[in-house]
């Protein structure tokens, strides 16, 4: 079971097939029902379908007050925060910025998400902001299964947006309680400064005893691409699935950075294919 | 190590009952990971039902042992995995696959066909699409091969274009293999290289694009 379900389960199925764009932009647009209102911008971003008429839609639920849950939260703003990350629109930036300041947790989370993939400077100051009082204001909330902020999100964020300013905002983060953090921050330090050894911290928790550290630490070397990292990733004792999607990032910024497909392919991206191979 | 294929009959029951026993007593996931790999070593037939339950429990790390051991015992093993293949988790019909891709075994192509065509679950097709390019294809007669591999040339093909990466690029990888056992290889080579150009062109994944690179240079060398 476990292959599927990770959160790629949610991209599988001939359900999500079957609705057309044209179908998913009238269920967005439309207010009537709000389960096919949070399908289709959950659709239309797994699908990048990225007309203006669907940004346009997007950024309208982000401030949407009817689909409400039970805790409160607001679960189509999460969805329209996530796909307008898919979607490489950047001028939904400062939208996606005032979301870092609603009171659901998950749509700040899905929004500093949204702003990492968006890759613009513009947020670094407001993501920076949630790191406020530092490592001891951040805590759990009593009776929710998170902290009071994604620290996770933003820290990642503020390493794949080269936020240098914040280095002395991200380093105390090193030592916080809480494994993820610990990962999420060593891996922005590493893409603020370079320095390997951040990396090598990493590769060491894919020897954890807790599977769950030894995804996290997977995705993280995966999401920043230290190929040296390869053969620890496809031995660790973790789902191929996940395993196939960290070397791809891992072989993928490779690539980029040695101009493939103009170039040839090089030794290193060689080994990595091999690795993934055996792992079909 | 014996020869997994030619197990002595002699002595080894209790041995694997006591293996067994092992893995329905293990109180944790590593223990669990350990009494799996302990049985798997043991290569004997009779291991084979409780490696293939294995593959439907919570656990990736028993789940590989398992497999490695199913892959292990070879043709063995197949008509139980056959058999036993689970039409409802999705996990453990994943790892069946892939112990059958592991084999080879042409016994496997009608299921490993109609599973990277169809199945809900894309780590399901994506073993089915490595699991079609390996198989052992002189385990056949030359036109009984000839026409099974018209049907997976057919299938990987259509794999090329699916949604997702990683189907894409075990597709491409089962192209490779398929071309390089192919028994009618003036007929189909063109066929394969044109599908791994476009594949290396067009792919929207740079990951899908270099194995494709990767075929193509591998192919031109041979």
């Amino acid at each position: 079971m476990e292959q599927d379900s990770q959160p790629l389960v949610a991209v599988e199925g001939a359900e999500a097939e079957s609705l057309t764009a044209e179908q998913a932009i009238a269920n967005l647009r439309q207010t009537a029902d709000m389960g096919l209102r949070y399908y289709a911008a959950w659709w239309l971003g797994r699908f990048r379908v990225a007309e203006p008429t669907v940004i346009e839609s997007l950024v309208l639920a982000l401030e949407d007050e009817s689909d409400r849950a039970p805790d409160g939260g607001y679960p189509l703003r999460r969805n329209a925060a996530r796909a307008l990350g898919k979607l490489g629109d950047r001028t939904v930036v400062p939208a996606l910025i005032k979301c870092l300041a609603c009171d659901d947790y998950y749509v700040r989370e899905s929004a500093a998400q949204a702003l990492e993939s968006l890759g613009d400077p513009l947020a670094i100051p407001a993501l920076r902001a949630l790191l406020a009082g530092g490592v001891a204001a951040a805590v759990a909330v009593p009776g929710k299964p998170h902290l009071v902020q994604p620290y996770n999100a933003i820290l990642e964020a503020l390493g794949t947006l080269g936020a240098t300013e914040a280095i002395e905002d991200i380093a105390p983060f090193l030592e916080h309680d809480v494994a993820q953090v610990q990962n999420a921050a060593t891996r922005a330090l590493y893409q603020l400064t370079g320095d390997a050894t951040y990396c090598d911290r990493l590769v060491e928790r894919l020897q954890e005893l807790n599977l769950q550290l030894r995804r996290s630490a997977m995705m993280d070397l995966g999401a920043i691409g230290y190929l040296p990292a390869a053969e620890a990733i496809a031995t660790t004792l973790a789902e191929n699935s996940l395993k196939l999607i960290a070397l791809q990032g891992v072989l993928e910024s490779h690539l980029r950075q040695s101009n493939f497909p103009s170039q040839a392919l090089s030794d290193d991206a060689r080994r990595v294919l091999v690795l993934m191979d055996e792992l079909l | 190590m014996v020869n997994g294929l030619q197990p002595t009959k002699a002595g080894v029951g209790a041995p694997v009952a006591e293996l067994v026993r092992a893995i329905e007593t293990a109180d944790s996931k590593g223990a669990m990971v350990v009494a799996v790999n302990n049985l798997a070593a043991a290569q004997d037939v009779d291991a084979i039902p409780t490696l293939i339950t294995v593959l439907g429990y919570n656990n990736p790390g028993a789940a590989v042992a398992a497999v490695n051991g199913l892959a292990a015992l070879g043709s063995a093993a197949v008509p139980a995995l056959l058999e036993q293949i689970d039409g409802y988790n999705y996990g453990a019909r994943a790892w069946a696959i892939r112990a059958l891709a592991l084999i080879g075994d042409p016994r496997a192509l009608p299921v490993l066909l109609e599973t990277a065509k169809g199945d809900f679950a894309l780590s399901v097709r994506r073993a089915a699409a490595r699991g079609l390019g390996t198989i052992h294809w002189p385990l056949l007669p030359p036109d009984q091969a000839a026409i099974a591999q018209r049907d997976v040339l057919e299938v990987l093909t259509q794999a090329t274009a699916d949604p997702e990466w990683v189907v894409r690029y075990a597709a491409v990888a089962g192209l490779q293999a398929l071309a390089t056992d192919s028994v009618e290889p003036i007929r189909q080579k063109p066929l394969i290289l044109a599908s791994l150009r476009r594949s290396f062109e067009q792919d929207e994944t740079l990951a899908v694009q270099a194995r494709a690179r990767l075929a193509l240079d591998t192919l031109a060398l041979q």
